[in-house]
């Protein structure tokens, strides 16, 4: 008996010490993964895209990746929440080694992404100066931009000219275009369900930006409480769409004839004009109150490397043959499946579909009233401020509150990043 | 070893006595030994399973609850119990918890009187029992996004086409944007009926195992006793023999409302509704979106785990659940 119980204590115990070195190494291989720089790069890279909407650029991005000759380059390609799924994965050991995004000072302070001031050097001044510097941090550049999408409102000319209404130039003007815009089964405007996007445009045309050149709030002004008040009785009104089934990056609800105007951005234009031939326009974010001004927000993405990559150098030597050596890629990839400004001076310049028509205003607007994501605003903030704006337009809430909790919130993530 | 003693072990009950011990060796994998190796065998995978895949994220939760972790596992900043102050000085996590109840007070509640009432009725009918069971049973297998998608896009959805709007079309009332606002609070609407569709038939299955369970000879003797059948027998035999199930599909019903998410974050814009919100979205948006901020999304994973331990505890002490069979 006590030799059989004292082996079954062995078993146990053994059993338990082998879970244990199980559960151990499993700790370690995640730290490992976590800090893992270490171990050869094995000749692959792993790029992530978010899905873009116009067809024939997922096998785009997969013919330059295959057209790489120094390594394998494997393609992701993440459709739905493309941030919220970056932000995870960069964490694990399944993080991609080249990625797109937005400029992000967070990804600066958590080291997940490295400089890329040595590959982008020689043709610095070939992109916009505010292209550079949406992409700056504490001096050095983290991402090199690969196009330029500015966003506004899209118009439908004759349902304007029928309601004997002008391209309006000021927020309460566009407040009346869609009340008197509204007939039967057309909405008169289409601002998004979940304000995700139009909320940059709604606070940048109060005047200011998020923040100032200090890094210090600058958002917070009487005039973004009026503007989010009117926008809180447009939203009540029957005027706005509400309910489409797609957020406003997709023109489907303006193609549908759901509403007379929508805001959208450069890549629906050759769609829409499908649709519609010449009987659209387009016209910026109004300006808001006496110090406001015109907004077009200069969306795009950047191309980023992290520093997680398998092996660093090989995934910048990667980034610089496709987004700065290649003119041709750019050029495809910008202007072949839906319109994008080409992030290359150089090669927006050659650029002929973007020289005629709406495609040209989209551009003149791009120039005039365009404006540019900053870095130290981070995605974390941008959250905070949205939920004062969802809460101010969507669900009735007190602006003045709304903005006083969310600048809390904020300058705390401020001090925190430093 | 020692463990190959001849001696065939006691625990192995009577051997036949006089017999000659033929077969010493444990064969295979019989005797105590071996026994303990197939309840390793067999409990081993599972539990490396626990450990690796519960107790470690719960361990690792804690210690990074503890830290300033954002935009890294593995932190180094320790801030002691800082996150849990701004968790719970947060208005939204409070908010979210809130909710939670709001939610559970109405979902529980519901669901248990539906789910009952399903039972009654498909135990009571005479003809196609079986079909009528699976057909309430159905929604069980359908996942929670799925449902939430038909529900927001199709049934639900806020243009004119939308499969209620086309309904009230026909009474002459305008289109209802059921999920722009909160005022009116139509998403309560939109997420409690898709639950409800999707998990009564569970519970109902599980009413109608113990329903079945119930002896004839109790409603024959109320029957002599001069009950009358319907509510009077349903409210003093049915009912009380219903108790231990009962009180297992309310505890149950609780942890699902606690860990509500799917339809939630599916139905409301991916979370990007302000209202609504259960603790498990807040929490979700705080670490997985991209804050990236573990310490306090794991510091508001432990306040909700604690929550969760301490009304079960508190709800198993009221009715009696774990107590056995109660006469």
């Amino acid at each position: 008996m006590s030799n059989i119980s004292r082996g079954r204590d062995w078993d146990r115990r053994g059993v338990l010490r082998a879970m244990g070195g199980v559960a151990a190494l499993g700790g370690l291989a995640a730290c490992g993964s976590n800090t893992g720089r270490s171990g050869g790069g094995g000749g692959s890279i792993k790029q992530m895209y978010h899905a873009y909407g116009e067809q024939g650029t997922q096998q785009a991005a997969k013919k330059f990746a295959d057209a790489y000759g120094k390594a394998k380059v494997t393609i992701e390609w993440v459709p739905g929440e493309y941030e919220s799924k970056l932000a995870t994965t960069l964490l694990g050991s399944g993080a991609p080694d080249v990625f797109e995004y937005h400029p992000d000072l967070q990804l600066v302070r958590s080291r997940q992404i490295v400089p890329l001031d040595d590959i982008i050097a020689d043709v610095k001044d070939d992109f916009l100066p505010e292209d550079i510097t949406a992409n700056s941090v504490d001096g050095k550049i983290y991402g090199i931009r690969m196009i330029d999408d500015p966003q506004f409102f899209f118009y439908r000319k004759s349902l304007f000219e029928k309601a004997g209404v002008k391209p309006p130039a000021t927020f309460d003007e566009l407040i009346d275009a869609a009340h008197k815009l509204t007939s039967g089964k057309v909405k008169g405007l289409y601002i998004g369900q979940n304000l995700k996007t139009i909320s940059k445009p709604l606070v940048w045309s109060t005047g200011p930006h998020y923040l100032d050149a200090d890094h210090r709030i600058a958002y917070h002004t009487d005039n973004l409480v009026e503007t989010l008040t009117k926008a809180r009785e447009l939203y009540k009104s029957k005027s706005l769409l509400l309910g489409a089934p797609t957020e406003v990056w997709d023109p489907a609800s303006f193609l549908q004839g759901l509403c007379a105007i929508q805001w959208c951005g450069i890549w629906a234009i050759p769609a829409i004009q499908k649709a519609f031939g010449d009987d659209f326009g387009i016209f910026p974010f109004p300006k808001s109150g006496a110090k406001g001004r015109q907004v077009v927000y200069n969306g795009g993405w950047s191309t980023y490397v992290s520093a997680k990559a398998k092996d660093v150098d090989a995934a910048k030597e990667f980034v610089k043959w496709l987004w700065i050596d290649q003119k041709k890629y750019q050029q495809e990839w910008a202007l072949d499946y839906g319109f994008h400004i080409p992030a290359r001076k150089s090669i927006a310049a050659g650029a002929d579909k973007l020289k005629s028509g709406v495609a040209a205003e989209a551009v003149e607007l791009f120039n005039t009233h365009g404006v540019f994501d900053d870095p130290y605003w981070t995605e974390g903030m941008f959250n905070i401020l949205l939920d004062a704006v969802v809460n101010s337009v969507r669900d009735n809430k007190s602006p003045e509150a709304e903005l006083d909790s969310a600048d809390k919130k904020i300058e705390r993530a401020l001090k925190k990043l430093g | 070893m020692a463990t190959t003693t001849p001696t065939p072990s006691a625990a192995k009950g009577p051997a036949p006595r006089g017999a000659a011990p033929v077969r010493r060796r444990p064969r295979g994998l019989g005797g105590s030994r071996g026994r303990a190796l197939n309840f390793w065998l067999f409990t081993g995978p599972f539990l490396i399973g626990l450990i690796v895949f519960v107790y470690v994220p719960i361990g690792w939760s804690l210690w990074l609850s503890l830290h300033n972790a954002q935009g890294t596992v593995t932190p180094t900043e320790f801030v002691g119990l800082g996150n849990y102050a701004d968790m719970l000085g947060d208005g939204d996590f409070v908010d979210s918890l809130v909710n939670f109840t709001i939610f559970a007070a109405i979902i529980v509640p519901i669901t248990y009187a539906l789910s009952l009432t399903l039972a009654l009725l498909v135990h009571r009918i005479r003809f196609m029992k079986a079909f009528f069971r699976s057909v309430f049973f159905l929604p069980t297998a359908c996942s929670f996004v799925v449902a939430s998608l038909v529900w927001k896009m199709s049934l639900f959805n806020g243009l004119r086409y939308g499969m209620m709007n086309t309904v009230l079309g026909w009474f002459g009332i305008d289109s209802i944007a059921w999920l722009a606002s909160p005022h009116p609070p139509w998403y309560w609407l939109v997420i409690c009926s898709a639950r409800l569709w999707l998990q009564c038939g569970f519970y109902m299955i599980l009413f109608l195992a113990a329903l079945q369970n119930i002896p004839r000879e109790l409603y024959e003797a109320a029957a002599v006793d001069g009950a009358k059948p319907g509510w009077q027998t349903f409210r003093h035999i049915t009912l009380p023999q219903l108790r231990a199930t009962s009180v297992a599909v309310v505890l149950l019903l609780l942890i699902a409302a606690y860990q509500a998410f799917d339809e939630f974050y599916n139905i409301l814009d991916e979370g990007r509704a302000t209202w609504g919100r259960p603790p498990l979205v807040d929490l979700y948006l705080q670490a997985l979106g991209a804050n990236q901020d573990y310490g306090h999304a794991s510091a508001g994973a432990l306040i909700l785990a604690l929550l969760i331990a301490l009304v079960t505890l508190v709800q198993g002490r009221f009715l009696g659940f774990g107590r056995g069979d109660e006469k």
